[in-house]
């Protein structure tokens, strides 16, 4: 039981690694395309993070 | 799940939110809504200030404009003055120059004139004084032959000898 | 760039007295005895992200072998079956098995993982199931001033201090001096950055002070979570509940014609994907976010404190396997180094509550007063603004 219960704490984590890294990798190349526009990307970037980061908890929580 | 639901604590749920409510109330009486308020007084001064400061930087620059137009037209206007002022004494040099030659023509011809008939004058004068003084020695000439009527007859002879009859 | 490298000295130099002090809080820090073993670290990460009803620093082990714990006991305050019942913690005498038994008022309190229970009528003594469970207690109402609600009082005061000085600062003056110029900034910044942009220039203002306090609120007790005295305020999912049911209440009041007409017959679309659009729009609106952000507050500041903890156990953890010195060196950088990430996680937490109850806010009062496109067949076309809601 506790084993599944890892299996899918791992699976989220995987899915939230490869999901904050779309994220991070689009922002950095946003800002690379256009430095000027740093600050906006940046607070989309965290917010949509945040929204993620939310998700993957909530579906750990869910698991435990 | 489960032992989320466990560790949830309803007291300490119910605690936080009067806390909170009083923490919200008490901190938007004491402190927000000083602050905001001052900050925001603050930041209209500042804007204030520094839309007087640009208007009074249009403003000099205005009245600097201002300053260089009045300076341009002041040199304008003594140029012009200059130059009406060379114009008239050139005009005036040139009409006292004609002037004076006009006048000095008419001088000229005056005296020219004058001297022509002083000329004419003298001229007359000693052709009337020539006639006198050669009636005059005619008379005396005339008187001492005339006395000698030989002579006068000489005299009579020898002036029709000099006339040529031609 | 002087100023730059003393910070960064302090910041450093914090840091490793918080880890050098949790771990000897680890080391010494269990009821039963010092802590060596992996269940037993694990153990008392368990308890230490709980809630305490005592405010407990350290324990070490006398001459005699008798534990003594360094702290002080907080005041119980109960709502039982028999009506309010007050005493002081210590009368548990740091029993956390449900061993020692408090009668108050007619009823019996026992202890239980950091739970107070009150048995049934006619027990004596907590009788398990096979679970674990106290079979013959039942949870009662707990208004204690436990160690969390100790950490929200003295926040609260400690803003009320800060805040209130500040503000009597700009009665004398235009620009504050001393403390008062770290927070202007910070104040300025809640303001432009999270309400200003995410709320609108027009109706910012009343929501700014809820989302100052918030802010602050979260700031410092995640701050103070990272400090050895062992606060998990925000660790705590009645706390973050409470925040989030704020934003729920002040969203869903201060929702305006369009907010609600959006939420529950969406206009531009076909009218029979209108009520499955305003179920899925009320389950966001109630549930899911007020649920995504109690949770994500909850679970970084848990995950944080458990993380740490876990790097400053590897000193005993790994004692056998590293000897003693290599044990704590990797223990001290691997937490080091976690710890300054926690610090920014502290900031970024409350920056990010206090972001999306802003947007939250800013979409229920949000003014529709743009023309919507209009395709061919004379239907509104939905754009950004309308189905950014959908996404949050």
């Amino acid at each position: 039981m506790v084993t599944y219960n890892l299996i899918g704490a791992g699976l989220i984590v995987i899915g939230a690694g490869i999901g904050l890294g779309q994220i991070g990798g689009k922002a950095m190349e946003g800002i690379a395309r256009q430095p000027e526009a740093t600050g906006k990307i940046q607070t989309a970037m965290i917010i949509i993070a945040a929204l993620l980061e939310g998700l993957a908890f909530g579906a750990l929580f869910l698991g435990k | 799940m489960e032992t989320l639901l466990n560790d949830f604590s309803p007291g300490l749920f119910i605690v936080q939110t009067i806390l909170l409510l009083g923490l919200i109330f008490l901190l938007v009486k004491v402190a927000w809504k000083p602050i905001l308020t001052s900050l925001n007084e603050r930041e209209e001064g500042i804007h204030g200030a520094l839309e007087a400061a640009e208007k009074a930087r249009a403003e000099m620059q205005n009245l600097q404009a201002d300053n260089e137009k009045l300076l341009k037209d002041a040199r304008a206007e003594r140029e012009a003055m200059l130059k009406e002022a060379r114009e008239i004494k050139d005009k005036m040099i040139t009409d006292s120059k004609e002037q004076a030659k006009v006048e000095g023509d008419k001088m000229l011809k005056q005296a020219q004139a004058a001297i022509e008939s002083e000329k004419k004058a003298a001229v007359a004068d000693i052709k009337n004084q020539v006639a006198e003084l050669s009636i005059e020695i005619a008379e005396k000439v005339l008187k001492e032959q005339l006395a000698n009527k030989d002579q006068q007859l000489k005299l009579v002879e020898s002036m029709l000898g000099d006339v040529k009859l031609n | 760039m002087e100023e730059v490298s003393k910070m960064i000295r302090t910041l450093v130099l914090l840091c490793t007295l918080c880890i050098s002090l949790q771990g000897f809080a680890i080391s010494e820090g269990g009821d039963q005895g010092a802590v060596d073993t992996k269940d037993e670290v694990d153990a008392y990460i368990l308890h230490h992200i709980k809630d305490a009803h005592d405010f407990h620093l350290f324990s070490y082990t006398g001459d005699n072998g008798e534990r003594k714990h360094v702290g002080f006991p907080l005041p119980v305050i109960l709502w039982s079956s028999n009506g309010l019942a007050t005493f002081m913690s210590s009368e548990f005498h740091h029993d956390d098995a449900g061993k020692v038994i408090v009668e108050k008022g007619g009823s019996k309190f026992v202890k239980l993982h950091g739970k107070i229970y009150e048995l049934n009528a006619g027990a004596s003594e907590v009788q398990f199931d096979e679970h674990h469970h106290a079979e013959n207690a039942a949870k009662v109402l707990d208004f204690s001033i436990t160690k969390s609600v100790f950490g929200i009082l003295l926040v609260g005061l400690l803003m009320l201090w800060a805040f209130s000085s500040l503000a009597k600062q700009y009665a004398s003056k235009k620009v504050p001096t001393g403390f008062g110029r770290v927070l202007e900034p910070l104040v300025i910044y809640v303001r432009d950055e999270i309400a200003k942009p995410n709320i609108g220039e027009k109706k910012y203002r009343q929501f700014t002070g809820y989302l100052l306090t918030v802010f602050f609120f979260i700031w410092i007790l995640n701050l103070l979570g990272l400090t050895p005295l062992g606060f998990n305020v925000t660790g705590q999912l009645a706390v973050t509940a409470a925040l989030a049911i704020f934003t729920l209440i002040i969203y869903t009041f201060s929702g305006n014609k369009d907010y609600w007409m959006h939420m529950l017959w969406m206009p531009g679309v076909p009218v029979l994907i209108r009520p499955v659009l305003a179920i899925i729009e009320l389950a966001g609106a109630f549930i899911i976010k007020p649920f995504s952000l109690l949770v994500r507050l909850f679970a970084n500041i848990s995950a944080g404190h458990i993380v740490v903890m876990s790097l400053v156990a590897i000193m005993f953890t790994l004692k056998k396997s590293l000897g003693v010195v290599g044990a704590t060196g990797l223990s001290l950088v691997l937490s080091f180094f976690i710890t300054l990430i926690e610090v920014l996680v502290a900031f970024l937490q409350a920056y990010i509550f206090t972001m999306l109850s802003a947007l939250f806010i800013g979409m229920a009062v949000a003014e529709h007063d743009h023309e919507h496109e209009h395709d061919a067949n004379g239907h509104d076309i939905p754009d950004a603004e309308d189905v950014r809601g959908d996404f949050i």
